[in-house]
């Protein structure tokens, strides 16, 4: 078998691809949440219970529906979506003249509202969740052996996440939303439907943890704790990116999961802090982020 | 973040008020057990009322909002238990261990954290103590998922008896009440004094030659020290250290507490925490409602009721007296 620095091909390219799985994640939940951040000034603890309710909404699609992943992909994300309309509506507009801790600590309890009525309904073990059939199995690369569905994955959040950067950096849209980020008032007063904005934004931030949810659910099992682990990890990814760039937010996000999942095999004790860690020594040396600018 | 309350008497700053309200609420809780209340009880929400004071200090008079304060109270309790328990230390160094523990954790975390402020100054206190939950999961001493059982509560001084219900609760009473007036005197002091301006404008204080870093950081220790000391004297009571206290869940429990009985107010937190304790026993059989209704307080107190328990009762005095 070959080997390199002493660890197994196999399992240095095994644990590559989880790694890149777990960045593609990071890197989506991490877009929404800064996107929503960038507008709304709010940090979005319910994002991680969005991710699950996400991959939630697939498995009821197929269970009460019969519709299977594909439906999924498409309908999970504009439903949670609304019910994240419907919060923002209801009660972030409130909190917007507020310090913007509230808005932590609203979003907070909600996450906690959440998960704990889908552990009340279905417990704390998982639900699986089948690969759609046109992605199971998988192909021999010769050096390692890829399943479908995870090259799928990686393959479809890069799209999702760079689609997201396009619409955001070089639509007309986008450059309204950039403006309002920069001063809500005045791009209020050339005519802008700010509110709206703000609405759909945080629905479409809300949305991104969805179809995150709903991609990780035949990967994990579905379980109502599934988003709360991993909303910390990605607040330190955030942390460690800052939020001033969207690019900047893709690429910590995926160089994180690489990272992780090289401690897996190099050092494996460690691989559940690693990136607290790097989160430690990016603030002693630049406090900002490795993309962020101080404000 | 917190508006400074309407009242002096539940800011803490009248004297005499103060004095009188304590001087009640102590009085209380010395005849609590002998009418009836479970020690037991009273125990628990001592403990936390001392560490949602202590957090309290940092969040309602310094204005920095940890999300991540079970670190404190996890690690002095897993401190204080092993101490106990291992190295057979005395109750009172047991506590002491625990304590200075807290404290060091704090300089070390307090110095990262206050690196960023606001909304990043939450998230890195909340990945620092994930790390923390991490490492007391592997780390062989805390004996994981079983956490650290049947602590020895032992003499205290070498002639109380703590395994005596009731001289453990007065002596978790003396704890609370020391933790309680030390928190009340950093907070009148100058140096609370020039804390809560940084709270209201940070850069104007700075310009007025102050060092906010090192203020910060201060009241940081001290908050992460004082929860220390709650935290030990909980592993003590309990006769239990275990990954609960160093979840992120108590860290929310926490903010919850304070937010709840009012964060700027000085007996708010203590209100808070025993509201919370007695909603928790109530509905300790139904499962998972407790976070569900958790998750609800946290969201009418945002929306409809930010001063909290003792901030409305400030504010109604306020309008009495005009």
């Amino acid at each position: 078998m070959t080997e390199i620095f002493g660890v197994p091909t196999q399992a240095l390219f095994g644990q590559l691809l989880i790694g890149l799985i777990n960045g593609a994640f990071y890197a989506m939940m991490s877009l929404g949440l800064a996107v929503i951040f960038g507008l709304l000034n709010i940090i979005n603890f319910t994002h991680g219970a969005q991710y699950m309710m996400g991959a939630f909404c697939a498995y009821f699609l197929l269970e009460y529906a019969g519709l299977g992943y594909w439906w999924s992909l498409l309908i999970a994300p504009v439903a949670v979506a609304a019910t994240g309309i419907v919060i923002e509506r209801l009660m972030l507009a409130r909190l917007y003249k507020l310090d913007h801790l509230y808005g932590l600590l609203l979003t907070f309890g909600l996450a906690l509202i959440f998960q704990g009525l889908f552990r009340n309904q279905f417990g704390s073990s998982g639900l699986p969740y089948q690969i759609p059939a046109e992605l199971s199995g998988g192909m021999n690369l010769g050096f390692m052996f890829l399943p479908k569905y995870r090259a799928w994955v990686i393959v479809a959040s890069l799209i999702v996440c760079l689609a997201t950067w396009y619409a955001i950096e070089r639509t007309k849209l986008g450059a309204y939303l950039r403006a309002a980020t920069e001063n809500r008032a005045l791009v209020q007063a050339m005519g802008v439907n700010v509110p709206r904005m703000i609405t759909l934004t945080y629905g479409f931030g809300v949305g991104l943890a969805a179809l995150a949810g709903v991609m990780a659910a035949p990967i994990y099992q579905v379980n109502p704790l599934m988003g709360a682990d991993l909303i910390i990890v990605v607040f330190a990814v955030v942390v460690i990116g800052g939020m001033g760039s969207i690019l900047g937010a893709i690429l910590t996000g995926f160089g994180l999961g690489v990272v992780e999942g090289l401690t897996k095999v190099f050092y494996p004790e460690a691989s559940n802090t690693v990136i607290f860690v790097i989160m430690v020594i990016v603030l002693l040396i630049k406090p900002a982020g490795l993309f962020g600018k101080e404000r | 973040m917190a508006a400074p309350p309407p009242s002096a008497v539940t800011a803490g700053s009248d004297a005499r008020g103060f004095a009188t309200a304590t001087a009640i609420l102590v009085g209380v809780l010395v005849l609590a057990p002998h009418v009836g209340v479970y020690p037991v009880f009273l125990m628990k929400a001592l403990c936390f009322a001392l560490f949602a004071c202590a957090f309290n200090l940092l969040l309602g008079f310094g204005g920095l909002l940890s999300f991540g304060h079970a670190m404190f109270l996890g690690t002095a309790g897993y401190v204080s238990a092993h101490a106990a328990k291992v190295w057979g230390l005395s109750p009172e160094l047991a506590i002491l261990a625990g304590t200075a523990a807290a404290t060091a954790l704090g300089i070390v975390a307090g110095a990262l954290a206050i690196r960023r402020q606001g909304i990043y100054f939450a998230m890195i206190t909340l990945a620092l103590a994930q790390m923390i939950f991490f490492f007391c999961v592997q780390a062989p001493f805390t004996h994981g998922e079983d956490g650290i059982q049947s602590v020895p509560r032992g003499l205290m001084f070498g002639v109380l008896d703590l395994s005596n219900t009731l001289v453990m609760y007065y002596v978790v009473l003396a704890i609370f009440v020391g933790g309680f007036l030390l928190i009340y005197r950093v907070i009148n002091s100058p140096f609370g004094n020039v804390l809560k301006a940084i709270r209201e404008n940070e850069l104007r204080a700075i310009s007025l030659g102050y060092d906010a870093e090192r203020y910060k950081l201060l009241a940081f220790v001290l908050s992460a020290a004082l929860s220390g000391l709650a935290g030990a004297t909980k592993a003590i009571v309990f006769q239990l250290a275990s990954l609960t206290d160093v979840h992120w869940s108590m860290s929310g429990e926490v903010v919850l507490m304070t937010l709840l009985g009012g964060m700027g107010t000085i007996f708010g937190p203590v209100a808070g925490a025993f509201a919370i304790i007695a909603i928790e026993n109530y509905f300790a059989g139904f499962g998972q409602w407790v976070t569900v209704i958790t998750g609800g307080i946290f969201v009418v107190c945002v929306l409809a009721f930010r001063r909290g328990i003792v901030g409305e009762i400030g504010a109604w005095l306020a309008r009495r007296r005009r």
